[in-house]
């Protein structure tokens, strides 16, 4: 179920500050994300979405507050142990992040091989996203001469096959038509009915009113309302 | 391991330019510091054959006798730097001038009476070849009184050796320079070709890669182009130095000069530190490079 939640938190933030110099992009940010939600993060371009997600998986630190994933206080996170919290995610970028001189197979089978999976079962793995996603038959094909909506397929699959307990989505749906966008979007559903907790950046007010779920809403940094629609 | 090295020869054949610039790069930086050291080497050898040849003829008083002889030749033996001193007897060196001379040995028929003295032909230990130490041996053997006349033909060895001293100072200075400017050309390049990599890198480290699994296949990669140019470098200094060899042997130093080419080991020396450089340009490169 979509809007299934459970009373334990996944995500918290307390307090979240982040600056750059003088500018605050976030501001006071208190968020719980439960176990298996779908969440959305909404807002204007420029409003801290893409910062917020950062923050959780350490793309970026925080300047003030602490946020806690799984149970892991980040503030106090070791650098050795940051590739072991990434891999509880399964990051989607806006600009899909593919490695161009690696094939489709290649860029998907990296999270397996990154984590150490031993290479038959990997192959099974990835033959499996690539065909829930619909790129099985591309797996021999270099990112530049797929499609925006393809790479945005690879980049879904990439995020999936680690099974990771996290999904987040930074504007999966931005460069995308609406059929590509639906499909994608499907796809994370998909993924979120295995167990999977999504946390969708958009501000694609269709995408958000289509999946009826809880939205909070960011603007000049600050976190504004929480909904479930 | 295998992964990284699959993953090392991949990346190396999907980048093949870059890999190329760097493999060159690697391969120049040994030819240029390769031919140095051949100059170096051949012209020490040169030098050293020479100096081998460096022999100090003692002529002895027409009124020593022959029972004298062995305390004389103790007597120069003595003397520190002395290797050896072997006695000619005026008989043996005008047979010795009548078979330099062949044809016109016939003009020492007439000769009444042989005009050539006794004399000492005396070699020098290896270590003391240069110009100082010969002078200080000729000083002792000239103040001995048995000495008629005394002649050392390579004086100039001496000065000679002082220069290629000299020589050889500058070209250690200058080989070391150049070692180290190959060495950070290299790294350079490396870094080039691993910040054009960044986004690799970085999303390699988005999706949860250790360092250790992003760093290993550039290592490995490193290596791979150490070897590589290391070897091309080697193989086209050879054939320039096979090339060149002919050339100057089949010219105007036809029987003087046999030069000659690293030995084996040194050869692997080579590759080794090509190897090594490019295990260090990779590191150097990640030092700078930022930690997402």
């Amino acid at each position: 179920m979509i809007n299934g939640r459970s009373e334990m938190s996944i995500i918290r933030m307390f307090h979240v500050y982040r600056y750059y110099g003088k500018k605050k992009a976030l501001i006071d940010i208190n968020l719980d994300v439960y176990k298996n939600e779908v969440l959305f993060l909404s807002g204007p371009s420029g409003a801290g979405k893409t910062t917020l997600l950062k923050l959780l998986y350490l793309g970026e630190s925080v300047s003030e507050g602490q946020v806690i994933v799984d149970g892991i206080n980040l503030s106090r996170i070791s650098f050795k142990r940051i590739p072991a919290l990434r891999r509880k995610f399964g990051i989607i970028f806006q600009d899909y992040k593919l490695i161009r001189t690696k094939t489709v197979f290649e860029n998907v089978a990296l999270v397996l091989e990154a984590a150490g999976r031993k290479s038959r079962l990997l192959e099974k793995k990835v033959n499996s996203v690539l065909r829930i996603v619909g790129m099985e038959d591309k797996r021999d094909l270099f990112p530049p001469s797929l499609s925006g909506g393809e790479q945005q397929r690879v980049a879904v699959a990439r995020a999936v096959v680690g099974d990771p307990k996290i999904i987040l989505a930074d504007e999966p749906t931005g460069s995308l038509d609406s059929e590509s966008a639906g499909i994608v979007f499907d796809l994370l559903k998909r993924f979120h009915t295995r167990g999977a907790t999504v946390i969708i950046a958009t501000h694609d007010k269709h995408l958000i009113t289509q999946a009826g779920a809880r939205v909070v809403y960011l603007n000049n940094g600050y976190l504004q309302t929480h909904t479930n629609i | 391991m295998i992964i990284f090295f699959r993953r090392a020869v991949q990346d190396i054949l999907r980048n093949k330019i870059l890999n190329v610039i760097t493999v060159i790069t690697i391969a120049l930086s040994i030819i240029i510091i390769g031919s140095f050291a051949i100059f170096i080497i051949n012209t020490n050898d040169i030098l050293d054959s020479w100096k081998q040849c460096a022999r100090i003829m003692v002529y002895l008083r027409p009124d020593i006798s022959k029972n004298e002889i062995p305390g004389i030749k103790q007597k120069i033996i003595g003397i520190y730097g002395v290797k050896s001193a072997r006695f000619i007897a005026k008989d043996e060196a005008l047979s010795l001038l009548r078979n330099k001379m062949k044809r016109q040995a016939a003009i020492l028929d007439n000769l009444r009476k042989n005009p050539l003295p006794d004399a000492f032909e005396i070699e020098m230990t290896p270590s003391c070849t240069d110009k100082r130490k010969i002078e200080s041996i000729v000083t002792m053997i000239e103040s001995l009184p048995f000495v008629d006349d005394l002649e050392y033909g390579q004086k100039w060895i001496g000065q000679f050796a002082d220069i290629m001293r000299l020589f050889r100072l500058a070209g250690f200075a200058v080989g070391g320079l150049f070692f180290i400017a190959s060495v950070f050309i290299v790294a350079n390049t490396m870094r080039l070709v691993l910040y054009s990599r960044r986004e690799e890198v970085e999303i390699m480290r988005l999706v949860g890669a250790t360092e250790r699994f992003i760093k290993i296949p550039f290592f490995i990669e490193g290596i791979i182009q150490g070897i590589l140019g290391g070897i091309t470098g080697v193989v086209v200094l050879y054939i320039a130095f096979v090339f060149i060899s002919s050339n100057l042997s089949q010219g105007i130093l036809t029987g003087f000069l046999s030069l000659r080419f690293f030995h084996f080991k040194v050869l692997c020396s080579i590759i080794l530190c090509s190897m090594f450089v490019g295990w260090l340009g990779c590191f150097l490169s990640f030092i700078n490079f930022k930690k997402i």
